[in-house]
């Protein structure tokens, strides 16, 4: 008690600093970073339909504000993986979700990205999750728009509610 | 059933070449000797129009012998006849002519059924892989290799 009047600025300062500003600057973080998601779209298969379906004016996944793909890595914050990926393709995937920048994020998206769906054979990944970290999976071979923009905002809640590197 | 036209030249010029043939349900098949598959193939195309090669494949029959078949599908653009012409061949090395020379579509298709069926195209220029990766091993639409045996370049092994 004694200390504290003795210096109570430098004290309060050091009790705070590391808790709640840094929380809230998760938070506030987190809140911009879930609302400006740039896609790149790592399509292969028939799920890419599903994929446009969505992105398109229709169901338009601009209104979660994830509405812009980047065909380069450096440019983009969540890796969409659409469709089968093969053993031949498996190493590109790899280079591509190496080069995005930080923060990233994956989303799985249909069976076959993430449990090789139908295809139990000798040229198909049995998900995607054996080469790189996935953060959402979508089901449905294909996923409905509706299923697809669900996984969107339960990756938004994962990044609203994760800790942020900044 | 009748014999078909073509059928009757090949035999004309070609007396063995035609093994067998039949022409069911409008599918008119040959079943052609594969050493003669060239000179059949060029009379098809030079005498009856067959200006297209729609498709060319195999088929595995393991273990009936001879256990591959090449499959032809050929197309006269302008009557819109269709022919199949058929070529067995055996398990232990099989190979055949390319016909690369007469239909340069032939070029892909044929290093397709020696990626998946390890079958060889004799004058076929760049005999390798079109669709699988070069340190694949095996042919996988071969009856005998394993269905779910995967040959990752990266991640787990199987
Ligand atoms: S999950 Fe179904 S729809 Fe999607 S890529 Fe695979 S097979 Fe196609």
């Amino acid at each position: 008690m004694s200390e504290l009047i003795q210096s109570p600025m430098m004290d309060m300062s050091r009790s705070l600093s590391g808790q709640v500003v840094t929380t809230k600057f998760d938070k506030i973080l987190g809140w911009a970073r879930k609302y400006s998601l740039f896609q790149y779209p790592f399509v292969t298969a028939c799920c890419g339909m599903e994929y446009m379906a969505t992105a398109c004016s229709h169901y338009d996944i601009d209104r979660f504000g994830a509405a812009f793909a980047r065909f380069s890595p450096r440019q983009a914050d969540v890796i969409w993986v659409v469709g089968t990926i093969s053993h031949k393709i498996a190493p590109v995937l790899k280079t591509i979700y190496d080069q995005t920048a930080d923060p990233k994020w994956v989303v799985s998206f249909g069976a076959c990205a993430s449990c090789g769906g139908p295809y139990d054979n000798y040229a198909t990944v049995q998900g995607i999750d054996t080469i790189i970290p996935v953060d959402v999976y979508i089901a449905g071979c294909p996923p409905r728009p509706e299923a697809v923009l669900d996984g969107l905002l339960k990756l938004q809640d994962l990044i609203q509610n994760q800790k942020h590197d900044w | 059933m009748s014999k078909f036209p073509e059928h009757i030249a090949i035999e004309k010029s070609h007396p063995t070449a035609v093994l067998d043939w039949h022409d069911r349900f409008g599918d008119r098949t040959l079943i052609v000797d594969g050493k003669q598959i060239v000179d059949v193939i060029t009379l098809l195309r030079d005498s009856f129009g067959y200006n297209m090669l729609v498709d060319l494949t195999a088929v595995d029959y393991f273990p009936r012998r001879p256990r591959f078949e090449v499959v032809y599908h050929f197309l006269n653009v302008d009557s819109h006849a269709r022919l199949r012409v058929k070529v067995q061949l055996e398990e232990s090395h099989p190979h055949i002519a390319s016909i690369i020379s007469l239909y340069p579509i032939a070029d892909w298709l044929e290093r397709e059924a020696w990626d998946m069926f390890g079958i060889k195209f004799d004058g076929h220029t760049n005999m390798k892989r079109l669709l699988l990766y070069e340190s694949f091993e095996g042919h996988p639409l071969r009856k005998d290799y394993p269905k779910t045996k995967r040959q990752p370049l990266i991640g787990p092994q199987n």
